[in-house]
C-alpha cells in the first residue's frame, strides 16, 4: 500500500526562477511553448495547458503610474508556481469516457496517453482549467505528478530542482501539517494576509497539490468554490427523462389523433 | 499645453517634497490602465477555464443525432399507432442515415476510427460522454436491425421476421429516446457556466430541437400531408418558443453569451426560426386548405431545420465565450459601467488607504 503523496507549493518562498517549468519540460519531454511574453509582469504562458504543466504566476499589484510608485508598501509582487491540483474528486477523471484518466497508487490523477482518444470532454470538466487537448497530437495532456519518478522513489522533477523549496513534495497528510505550521509562523511574524488554498468545502473535496498564497485566491486565478461537474449529472438525466417521456407521449398521441 | 505640463511637474515635485511620495494621479501612459492581478481583476483578466475544444463536427453531430433518435421513435409510432407504413419506412431509414452521419462526425472529431472503440472499454454512469457512446452503439445496432428486418418483412412476410423487426424497433425506441436528447446532459454537466446553469432545461431543449428537425426532414421528403407530423412539430415549436421566452426573461450573467455577441445572434436566430416562426406557420397550416397547408409546412420545415442547426452552433459558441469569462468562476461582480471598470483596474480602496498615510 503506497502512501498518498502531494505538492505543497509555498508561494512566499517562490523567487520566480521558472526552474520548475524547465525541469518539467526536460524530464517529461514536453514541447516548447515558444519564447512568448504575455506582457503581464514576467509571465510567459498565462496559464497551465497541454504543453505547460508547471506555470509560474507573477502576481503584480499596485503598480499604478503616479500612485506611490516609490513606496514599498504600495507594491506587491508575488510569485506562485501553478500545477494540476490532483483533486480528491477529479472532474476530468469522472468525465473521461475511455478510462484513460486514472487515480494512481500515489493518489495522483494520471492521463494514460495510450488510452486517451481525444474526445476533449475532460477539458470542459476541470474547474481549474488545467487539462487541455493538444490539437496537433489529438490527445489531452496535463501534469503526470511524475508518476514514473515516484515509482522508483524519486521526487517529481519540479520539486527536485526548486532552489528555495517553495515546491515541497511528500506524504500528503504530513504536508498539510507542515503547511499549517508554516502559516502560523508567518502570521506570528506579521504576514497576516497569508492563507492556504485547499478547497475542502466543495465537491472537489480538497486538492493534493495545494498552495500557500498571500492575499485572496482570486488574484491567483484560483476559484473560491470549484465544483466537480458530476454534481449536475443527476439533474441532467432527470430533464432528459422528462423530455423523452414528452416525445414518446407526443408521438403516440399525434399518430392516434391523426388517425381519426 | 506646454505650460500645463510644467505646472504638472511642479505639482509632482511639491508632492514629493511634502510627503516623501507622489500620491497624485500621474500621467497615464498609452495602453493604460495597466492590467493588474487583484481581487477585482483576477489574474490580469486571463481566463480561468479552458475553452471547449470541439470544432464544427460536434454541433453538427448534436443535430444529426437529435434528428436520428427522434426519427426512430416517430417511425415506430407511425408503424404501431398511425398505420402509416410509408412514413414509418422513411423515418426508419432517416434514423439509420442519421446514425451513420453521426458516427462519421464523431470519428472525424476524434481523428481516427479506432479511437471510438476506446470509449467501449469502460462503462461509466457518472460520465455522460461514456453513457452517450454506449447509447450511440446500442441505438445504432437497433435502428439498423429494425430497418433491415422491416425491409425483409416487406418481401417475405413471416412470423419470425415480424417478431425480430418489432423487437428491434422496441429497442430502437428504448435507445432512441435517450439518444435524441443526451447531448443536453453532456454539455450541461460541465464547468462551463452558461451550460451548467441550464442543465434543467438543456436536454428537453435539445431533444425538442431534434424532434422538429426529424419532422421537418420527413415533411421535405414528401410527408407534408401527415397531420401527425405537424402535431408533433407543433409541440416542438411550442416548447422552443417557451424556452426562448424563459431564456430571455432571466437576467443571470451566466446567460449573457446566449444573448450578446456572435453566439447570442446565432442562438437567438435559431430560437426564432424553430420557435415562434415555425409555430406561426404550422398553426396557420393546420387550419388552411390542402395545397396552402403543404406550402406553409414546407416553409416551416425549412425554418425548423435551419433553426435546429443554428441552435446547436449557438450553444457551442456560447460555451466557448462563457469559458473566457473569468469573473464567473472567480465570483467577481460585473462592473456596472465603463467608469467603474476603469476605477477597478486603476486603483482599489486598499491601495488608496495604504498610500494615504505616507
Amino acid at each position: 500500500m503506497s502512501t498518498t503523496t502531494g505538492f505543497f507549493t509555498d508561494s512566499t518562498l517562490c523567487i520566480g526562477c521558472k526552474a520548475c517549468e524547465v525541469a518539467c519540460k526536460e524530464w517529461n519531454e514536453v514541447e516548447a511553448d515558444g519564447l512568448n511574453w504575455t506582457g503581464f509582469s514576467y509571465d510567459n504562458t498565462g496559464a497551465v495547458g497541454h504543453s505547460t504543466w508547471r506555470h509560474v504566476k507573477f502576481v503584480e499589484n499596485g503598480t499604478v503610474p503616479g500612485v506611490g510608485g516609490n513606496a514599498p508598501e504600495a507594491v506587491s509582487w508575488e510569485f506562485s508556481s501553478d500545477v494540476c491540483k490532483h483533486c480528491e474528486v477529479a472532474g476530468c477523471l469522472e468525465a473521461c469516457p475511455t478510462g484513460s484518466i486514472v487515480r494512481t497508487e500515489f493518489g495522483g490523477v494520471y492521463v494514460q496517453p495510450d488510452v486517451c482518444n481525444g474526445c476533449a470532454y475532460c477539458v470542459t470538466a476541470c474547474p481549474f482549467g488545467v487539462v487541455q487537448k493538444n490539437e496537433k497530437d489529438g490527445r489531452a495532456f496535463k501534469c503526470t505528478f511524475c508518476t514514473d519518478r515516484q515509482k522508483v522513489g524519486l521526487k517529481p522533477a519540479c520539486a527536485t530542482v526548486c532552489p528555495t523549496e517553495s515546491i515541497m513534495f511528500g506524504e500528503l497528510d504530513q504536508l498539510r501539517l507542515d503547511a499549517q505550521e508554516r502559516l502560523e509562523s508567518l502570521h506570528a511574524r506579521g504576514v497576516n494576509d497569508a492563507e492556504i488554498y485547499d478547497p475542502m468545502h466543495t465537491s472537489v473535496g480538497g486538492i493534493h497539490a495545494f498552495f500557500l498564497i498571500r492575499g485572496k485566491e482570486k488574484t491567483y486565478n484560483l476559484p473560491p468554490n470549484p465544483e466537480v461537474p458530476t454534481v449536475y449529472v443527476k439533474e441532467g438525466w432527470k430533464s432528459a427523462a422528462i423530455g423523452s417521456a414528452a416525445l414518446l407521449a407526443g408521438a403516440f398521441f399525434a399518430f392516434l389523433g391523426a388517425r381519426r | 499645453m506646454h505650460a500645463n505640463r510644467e505646472d504638472r511637474l511642479q505639482e509632482i515635485r511639491r508632492d514629493a517634497e511634502l510627503r516623501g511620495v507622489t500620491t497624485a494621479k500621474g500621467v497615464r501612459p498609452e495602453g493604460s490602465p495597466i492590467p493588474r492581478a487583484s481581487e477585482e481583476t483576477g489574474y490580469y483578466g486571463l481566463p480561468l477555464l479552458k475553452e471547449p475544444q470541439w470544432r464544427w463536427e460536434i454541433p453538427l453531430y448534436f443535430f444529426t443525432g437529435g434528428a436520428a433518435g427522434s426519427a426512430a421513435v416517430i417511425g415506430a409510432m407511425a408503424d404501431w399507432v398511425g398505420d402509416d407504413h410509408e412514413l414509418a419506412k422513411h423515418a426508419r431509414w432517416l434514423a439509420v442515415g442519421g446514425i451513420g452521419v453521426s458516427s462519421a462526425l464523431l470519428i472525424a472529431d476524434l481523428g481516427r476510427p479506432s479511437r471510438f472503440l476506446n470509449m467501449l472499454r469502460v462503462f461509466k454512469p457518472q460520465s455522460p460522454m461514456s453513457m452517450g457512446a454506449w447509447i450511440l452503439a446500442a441505438f445504432g445496432s437497433m435502428a439498423t436491425a429494425t430497418a433491415f428486418a422491416k425491409a425483409v418483412q416487406d418481401k417475405w412476410d413471416s412470423l419470425p421476421v415480424r417478431l425480430v423487426g418489432n423487437l428491434a424497433q422496441a429497442g430502437a425506441v428504448a435507445f432512441g429516446l435517450p439518444f435524441h436528447n443526451y447531448t443536453g446532459v453532456l454539455i450541461g454537466a460541465t464547468v462551463i457556466p452558461t451550460w451548467n446553469k441550464n442543465i434543467k432545461t438543456l436536454p428537453i431543449h435539445f431533444g425538442m430541437s431534434g424532434v422538429q428537425a426529424a419532422c421537418s426532414l420527413l415533411e421535405l421528403a414528401g410527408h407534408d400531408d401527415s397531420r401527425a407530423l405537424n402535431y408533433l412539430a407543433l409541440l416542438s415549436a411550442a416548447w422552443e418558443t417557451y424556452e426562448g421566452v424563459h431564456l430571455e426573461s432571466r437576467q443571470e450573467r451566466e446567460l449573457t453569451p446566449l444573448k450578446k455577441g456572435l453566439s447570442g445572434t446565432i442562438t437567438r436566430a435559431g430560437g426564432v426560426l424553430s420557435g415562434p416562426l415555425a409555430l406561426a406557420l404550422r398553426s396557420t397550416a393546420a387550419v388552411s386548405g390542402r395545397e396552402r397547408s403543404k406550402r406553409l409546412r414546407r416553409w416551416a420545415a425549412l425554418a425548423g431545420i435551419t433553426g435546429s442547426l443554428l441552435t446547436r452552433y449557438g450553444w457551442m459558441q456560447a460555451g466557448k465565450s462563457s469559458a473566457r469569462d473569468w469573473r464567473i468562476p472567480l465570483e467577481i461582480k460585473e462592473p456596472r459601467s465603463v467608469g467603474e471598470l476603469v476605477q477597478m483596474q486603476t486603483a482599489d480602496e486598499a491601495l488608496t488607504e495604504r498610500t494615504a498615510g505616507l
